[in-house]
């Protein structure tokens, strides 16, 4: 038995799920629902973004209410890369690669803080990035944003001899990617870092006893999960074709932690579900609505959410190592 | 030097609000460990209650109507707050630690959106205090400021007086050192956490009116900003800790008055006081008033 890929393990139903992916959007297109490929194209970034939360959140244990700066850095990276006239395939790991150095500088004075103090502090460097990119008129344009399609420097991007563009195109581009993010996280989750991470989550005293060098691993899953958001955000920027601070808000942060939760901390096809989850809701509801009740909708993705935290607090498909333990407690107190 | 001392008073003023409002993230953080993410709306629901009261009261003489303002405000949250706790907290005692965010996550939903389908735009608070102002020696106050500044004083004493000297409050802080031996000697530990919610929603409803009657205007998204910089402030004076929030609302306050006075744009000022945030943080890991407590396997 091959542990290493324990997620594809059983290989019949996510063929089946990329399948489906694939298919959708041909289904989609010709008829009156082709904005759902936009959506669901937005979803798979959420879905790339959620799984790099997810490495901290999850894996490691520690909250981080600010993610979404670092996909703004991605996002804005590559829109001012591609003003300069940097190709698309250029572009995108060097928005990684930036992306992953601030986190790191970032990460260096403040990744001994425990629990709470460690959320403030990101969703501080959250807000601080968000008012800086407002404000720094000369580089972001400030709140008026990025626009790619004024510059002529900005090239298409190229993939073989085909040009993407359309929804479609990045549909598919976004679905490659969340793939190889869906890879790259259960490889991850167990390898040596991976079992280093959960030994932390568990408890940092133990593992510290076992000699693992907590600071560094976390670093190691905090770097990692910010190459995440910087792909996305790289993306992102590519398919809009405009980025403003607008879209980089501290709610969107919060919504981050949401799907991760709901799905099931630290659990990969838990983690994709609640991505979907959150960011087709309120999509549905808009549909399933009438145009009367349309504003309400929101509040009834909040009723969701409270019912989904009451009664699923392990979340939506939980990963299997946690609540097992979950439950081994709840044994130990029944028993005493 | 008496612009520089004026904008220290408004820092204080807003400040004060800042800690009215963190005390009640404090002290449920205190017992629970919890980010209660859905106190910002109480803040908020307690403006939208107190502007009703004052639109129904209108006609009433004198005071009258900005006292019953307040009470309905502050009662108002208070019993929200403990609905709420019951209905989305209370099933989550042993749930797994964030579960009970992402509850407080949906309940900030609900209300924010509950009063967007009610009143979806800017409304004017009435203001009821003149705006006279009060010379103190070479600087000028004004008189909202100063019912701003003696309202959450007391407010702060009283509550002090209660944790301190009363046995309720003894019992609130046998929870919050450790739950499961508060429970061994008898202490009603589920009516301690409700009477919890019950006193921070008081404040933060309180709060809520003092800011809107500071600023005239209220809206269904006033509470986030403020909660924000109030969670802020709990965390700067060391979460969990009660006069911890009051330093940290008051300094949180003043500095961002004084990165107003250096930095004339004012969105610069947010950068100002979580850079002093995340400053403090690196150099004093649990706030200013936390204490370095061992961990424990």
């Amino acid at each position: 038995m091959r542990r290493s890929l324990f997620f594809l393990q059983k290989q019949w139903p996510i063929f089946l799920v990329i399948l489906a992916a694939i298919l959708i959007p041909l289904f989609l297109q010709k008829t009156s629902y082709s904005y759902l490929i936009r959506i669901l194209g937005l979803t798979g970034l959420y879905m790339i973004m959620a799984l790099g939360l997810n490495i901290v959140v999850g894996f490691i244990g520690l909250l981080d209410l600010g993610f979404m700066a670092f996909y703004a850095i991605g996002a804005y990276s590559m829109a001012l890369l591609s003003r300069a006239g940097v190709g698309f395939w250029w572009s995108l790991p060097a928005c990684v690669l930036i992306t992953m150095i601030f986190r790191l500088v970032i990460g260096a004075p403040v990744l001994r803080l425990r629990g709470d103090y460690l959320a403030i502090v990101t969703l501080g460097f959250g807000e601080i990035t968000r008012i800086i990119l407002n404000n720094w008129d000369s580089l972001t344009n400030g709140p008026k944003g990025l626009s790619l399609l004024t510059s002529d420097a900005v090239k298409p991007v190229r993939l073989a001899h085909w040009t993407l563009s359309t929804n479609t195109d990045f549909y598919y581009l976004i679905l490659f990617f969340v793939i190889l993010c869906v890879l790259v996280s259960s490889r991850l989750e167990n390898s040596r870092v991976g079992r280093a991470w959960v030994a932390i989550r568990e408890n940092e005293v133990a593992a510290r006893l076992l000699g693992i060098n907590l600071t560094r691993l976390k670093m190691v899953g905090f770097v990692a999960s910010a190459a995440f958001a910087g792909m996305a955000g790289g993306i992102f920027a590519r398919w809009e074709n405009f980025v403003t601070p607008e879209s980089f808000t501290f709610w969107e942060s919060v919504m981050l932690v949401t799907m991760v939760v709901i799905g099931g901390m630290g659990s990969i096809p838990g983690v994709l579900l609640g991505a979907a989850i959150v960011a087709l809701v309120p999509e549905a509801l808009r549909n399933i609505l009438g145009s009367e009740f349309v504003s309400w909708r929101t509040l009834i993705f909040g009723v969701a959410l409270v019912l989904v935290a009451v009664f699923r607090p392990q979340g939506i498909w939980p990963n299997k190592r946690l609540s097992r333990e979950l439950h081994l407690e709840e044994d130990a107190r029944g028993s005493t | 030097m008496a612009n520089l001392i004026e904008q220290l008073l408004n820092g204080l003023t807003l400040g004060s609000i800042y800690a009215l409002v963190a005390l009640g993230y404090t002290m449920v953080y205190g017992i629970l460990l919890m980010i209660n993410f859905a106190h910002s709306e109480i803040f908020m629901a307690g403006a939208f209650l107190g502007w009703a009261a004052l639109i129904i009261t209108r006609s009433l003489p004198g005071p009258w109507g900005i006292l019953i303002a307040f009470v309905v405000g502050m009662l108002g949250c208070g019993i929200l707050a403990v609905g709420i706790e019951k209905a989305a907290y209370a099933p989550l005692r042993r749930a797994p630690r964030l579960a009970p965010l992402i509850s407080a996550i949906g309940v900030s939903i609900i209300l924010q959106n509950a009063v967007f389908l009610w009143r979806n735009d800017f409304l004017a608070f009435p203001l009821v205090f003149p705006q006279v102002q009060i010379p103190v020696g070479s600087v000028q106050l004004s008189l909202i400021q100063l019912v701003i500044l003696g309202t959450s004083v007391s407010l702060m004493i009283l509550l002090w007086l209660f944790v301190n000297k009363t046995r309720l409050g003894q019992a609130m802080r046998a929870c919050s050192q450790d739950r499961e031996a508060a429970e061994l000697v008898g202490i009603p530990v589920d009516r301690i956490i409700s009477m919890t919610f019950f006193i921070g929603a008081v404040l933060g409803g309180a709060a809520g009116i003092l800011f809107s009657l500071y600023y005239g205007s209220i809206k269904y998204n006033m509470g986030f900003v403020p909660g924000m910089k109030a969670f802020t402030a709990a965390v700067l004076g060391g979460i969990g800790n009660v006069p911890g929030a009051m330093l940290g609302g008051v300094l949180l306050g003043s500095a961002e008055a004084m990165g107003t006075a250096f930095l004339p744009e004012s969105d610069w000022k947010d950068v100002f006081a979580f850079g002093i945030l995340i400053l403090i943080l690196i150099f004093r890991p649990r706030g200013i008033l936390g204490e370095k407590t061992a961990d424990k396997v």
